[in-house]
Parts: C-alpha cells; structure tokens; sequence
C-alpha cells in the first residue's frame, strides 16, 4: 500500500494538482509571514535580552524559554478566544482566516527565534563591545555588529521558528478551521485526508511538506557556508 | 570630595593629553586603582607596567572613557571630562586596542575598515589597503582574520587602530605571547608612528624591556598604585623607589 500510495503522491506532484498547489502556496505563505513577523519582533528582543543585565531578566530569560516548549494548541485556544466574535478583537472578524493562522505561527515563532538569538549574542565575547565602542561604534552600531557575530545562532533561530511554525497543526486547526480553498494548508489537509483513509493523498501532502523542509534547510545550510 | 582643595599641580595645556587627579575606579566595593596624580603629555610614549592584576587596563580603560572612574577628575587635551563626558567626537579621537585581541569573523581587509565604515566613510578601500600593507599583510587582506596566528591577529587589531589616525592610541599588551620577529615589527610601527604624526601612545605591557625599548617615560603600577613615574632611563639607571629597582631587576615579574 505504501507503494502505491508514493506513486500516486508522486503523480499528484508532478501533474501540478491545482488544489494541492493552493494547499502548499497558502502554507508556504501563511508560515513565511509568520517567521517574517517573528524575525521582526524576536530578533531585536533577544538582542536586548541577551546583551546587557536588567531588573526581571531572569523572569523573561524563564518566559522566553516556556514560550520555546509551549504547547501550541494552547496558543490556539487563546488565539481563538481573542478572535471570537465575543472576544476582544472579534469586530475585525479575523477568525477562520490566514490572518488568524499566521497570528497563531508568529506568536509560536517568536519565542523560539528570541530564546536562540538570546543565546547566541550571548557566546559573543563580551569583550568585543568595549573594542567595537573604542573603534567610534554608536550603542546601535555595535549590536548591529553583534548580532552579525551571532549570524549562525540567529539563522538556527529562524529555522527553528519556521520549522515551529509549518508544522503546527492543532492551533491551525482551530484558528483557521480547515476550510477547503480559504484556509487548508498541508498539515491540516494531511489530518483530513488520513481521517478519511485516503492514505496516497496524505503521503502525498506529507512528502511535499518533507521535501518544503528538505528545501529551506538546504537553503540555510548553504547561506550558513557562505557567512561562516 | 577634598580633591577640589588641592591646586591643579600640573596645568593642562594643549600639550597635555591627559591629567588625573585623585581618581580611583571601584568594582563591587573593591579598589582596583588609586591614582593621586598622573599627566600624559602628547607626543609622548608612556608604557605603563607592573604585574598582571595591578590596574594596567583599567587606567587604559578610563583613559579611552570606556569606563568612567568612580572618584576624582580626569581632562583630555584641556576640558574637564564632566558628567555628559565623553562625547563621541571626543572618544572617537582615542583609540584603545584590548587585550587579548578582539576580531571580527569578517576578512581581514573588513576589520582594519570597522572603525572607518562606523564613522561613515564609504570606500576607506585605500587606507584600508595602506594600514594593512604597513603591518605587512597585504598577501592575507582576503582571509578570515580570526583564522590567522597570533602575531597576524595582534597585527591586524593593530592596523585597525592605526587607520583611524586618532590623537591617542591605548595599547594593551600590544606583544605579549608573540615571536621576536613580530615583537620588533610591531615596536616598529608604534615608534614609527609616534615619530610621524606625534600620537599619544599609551600601552600597558609586562615586559620591561619592550617599557625601555619604546617607551620615553615609564610608569610602575603596583597594586592599583603608581609606585615611580619617571623618564625611561631614570627609571631603569635610578630608580628611586626600592620597587622600581626590584621590578627592573626582575625580581618582581610574574
């Protein structure tokens, strides 16, 4: 079975099945977002956290780490709550959308993009700032500077957070509600399909979700030779 | 602080780079240094030595305002550094090159432009290429510059402080661990540069011989106190103080 099951995933693949490629482009799309929202916002947060002491840093150093092991489904929830028509933002009628999925993915990312970055400013010696300082850098230009040191740390973040936030299923599920067409990307379309025991179809989702990852690593390690 | 009961000793005029006066820098509770008074002239090569833990770098460090002292004044080239103190157009005149020797994952050619491409310039290709040909690495400017030895990396900091052509240059521990054949090479790119545009050198070494080959006036810092500040060869020929003569003798090196 499983045999016939690739072939078929493979014919899927390589015809260009029109619903399967709105599957993988809202996924890539969706989860792209994300990680773009999540590098915007956890970037310069584990920067801040990582490179100078401050009152209640160990509380957020433990909050950021929580937030690396959270379990997703219950960012949904909240997600969810906080969108509902009774909810806070309800008005703006963000449920059930890509909007509320990439909500979902970002607030999943961003701790684990911080938490990484955090961790790799911090095995910068500290001993280059004062040198940077002394060379005329401004407090700006040397975290800029760092965080460069830090390149390698801060791109395992960002794989990190877009492997998070690609393969989430339950959060996505419930923010976006599997709605074929609007808001179905792979993981969501592989628990369907497998429910419904079309195996060859979920392999086939499965291997392309496999091959995306394959892909973007591949991508990272070869960006990650380049910049040593 | 009573400090401000005591007459200026020395005034600082245009030829004094730095004057301190009763200052002493703390850290958590503990007196690291405690200078009564101490003038660095322009011009001038001052080597600063003592044992390893007796306050060198933190004089260094005060000097380049990358710290600022817990007690007393300081001025640099005639102003007072208040409490807005430094400023950037001020720090970026002093130059400090730390120890061990701080690089950048970058190419060489890359850290010798830092300073210049912080403070804006766009294609400091030219000095970058000249500082680099003066510490004779022009073959390497290509390379990952933390993959270089230790000699060409303390080489390169080197040339990264040189481009920037500031007032003053803060050396800390500008050879230690090296080979003869760089000690010489660098000791002559300081003197050359004194000699040429009248830098302030000051640099922090526990090598004596380097303090006499170099230096025009020794100062012997023994547990964050200055014990003899004297003219080299005063300092090696006369020493006043007993420390001093032992320090020379070797009886005190570490």
């Amino acid at each position: 079975m499983l045999v016939s099951a690739l072939r078929h995933a493979l014919e899927l693949i390589v015809r260009g099945d029109p619903q399967l490629w709105e599957i993988v482009l809202l996924s890539l799309g969706v989860s792209g977002s994300a990680l773009l929202l999540a590098a915007l916002i956890g970037i310069p947060a584990g920067a801040w956290l990582g490179l100078r002491p401050f009152r209640g840093q160990a509380w957020l150093t433990t909050l950021v780490y929580t937030g690396m092991g959270f379990p997703p489904v219950v960012i949904g929830l909240l997600v969810y709550l906080l969108l509902s028509r009774q909810g806070p933002v309800g008005a703006l009628d963000w449920l059930f959308t890509p909007t509320a999925m990439i909500m979902a993915q970002t607030i999943l990312a961003v701790p684990l993009v911080t938490g990484v970055t955090m961790s790799a400013v911090r095995a910068v010696d500290p001993a280059l700032r004062p040198q940077l300082r002394s060379l005329g850098a401004t407090d700006r230009q040397i975290v800029r500077t760092v965080l460069t040191e830090a390149r390698q740390g801060v791109l395992v973040g960002l794989v990190a957070g877009f492997g998070a936030a690609i393969s989430e299923v339950g959060a996505v599920m419930l923010v976006g509600g599997n709605i074929e067409g609007r808001t179905r990307v792979l993981t969501t379309a592989i628990v369907l399909e497998t429910r419904q025991g079309r195996f060859d179809v979920a392999l086939a989702l499965a291997a392309i979700l496999f091959l995306l990852a394959l892909v973007a690593n591949a991508l990272v390690v070869r960006l990650q030779t380049r910049l040593r | 602080m009573s400090a401000h009961a005591l007459p200026p000793l020395q005034k600082p005029t245009a030829t004094t780079a730095y004057t301190l006066r009763q200052a002493a820098q703390t850290y958590v509770g503990r007196t690291v240094l405690t200078i009564g008074q101490l003038a660095i002239r322009s011009g001038e090569i001052l080597a600063v030595v003592g044992p390893s833990g007796t306050g060198k770098s933190t004089l260094l460090r005060l000097l380049a305002f990358l710290e600022r002292a817990a007690l007393g004044e300081m001025t640099f080239q005639g102003r007072a550094c208040g409490p807005d103190w430094p400023d950037q157009p001020a720090r970026r005149r002093v130059t400090m090159v730390v120890h061990p020797p701080q690089l950048l994952r970058r190419s060489v050619h890359d850290n010798v432009a830092y300073g210049l491409r912080v403070r804006g310039t766009r294609q400091p290709a030219q000095e970058v290429a000249a500082a680099i040909r003066q510490v004779g690495l022009t073959d390497l400017a290509g390379a990952l510059a933390p993959t270089l030895s230790s000699g060409e990396r303390q080489r390169v900091v080197l040339a990264r402080a040189l481009v920037l052509r500031s007032d003053v240059l803060l050396l800390d521990e500008p050879t230690a661990n090296l080979d003869p054949g760089n000690v010489g090479l660098i000791e002559e790119i300081i003197r050359r540069r004194n000699g040429d545009s009248g830098t302030t050198v000051v640099m922090a070494t526990h090598n004596v011989f380097q303090a006499r080959r170099l230096a025009q006036r020794v100062v012997l810092l023994l547990n964050g106190c200055i014990v003899e500040i004297a003219p080299t060869e005063e300092f090696f020929q006369r020493p006043r103080h007993p420390q001093t003569a032992a320090f020379v003798r070797g009886d005190m090196t570490y």
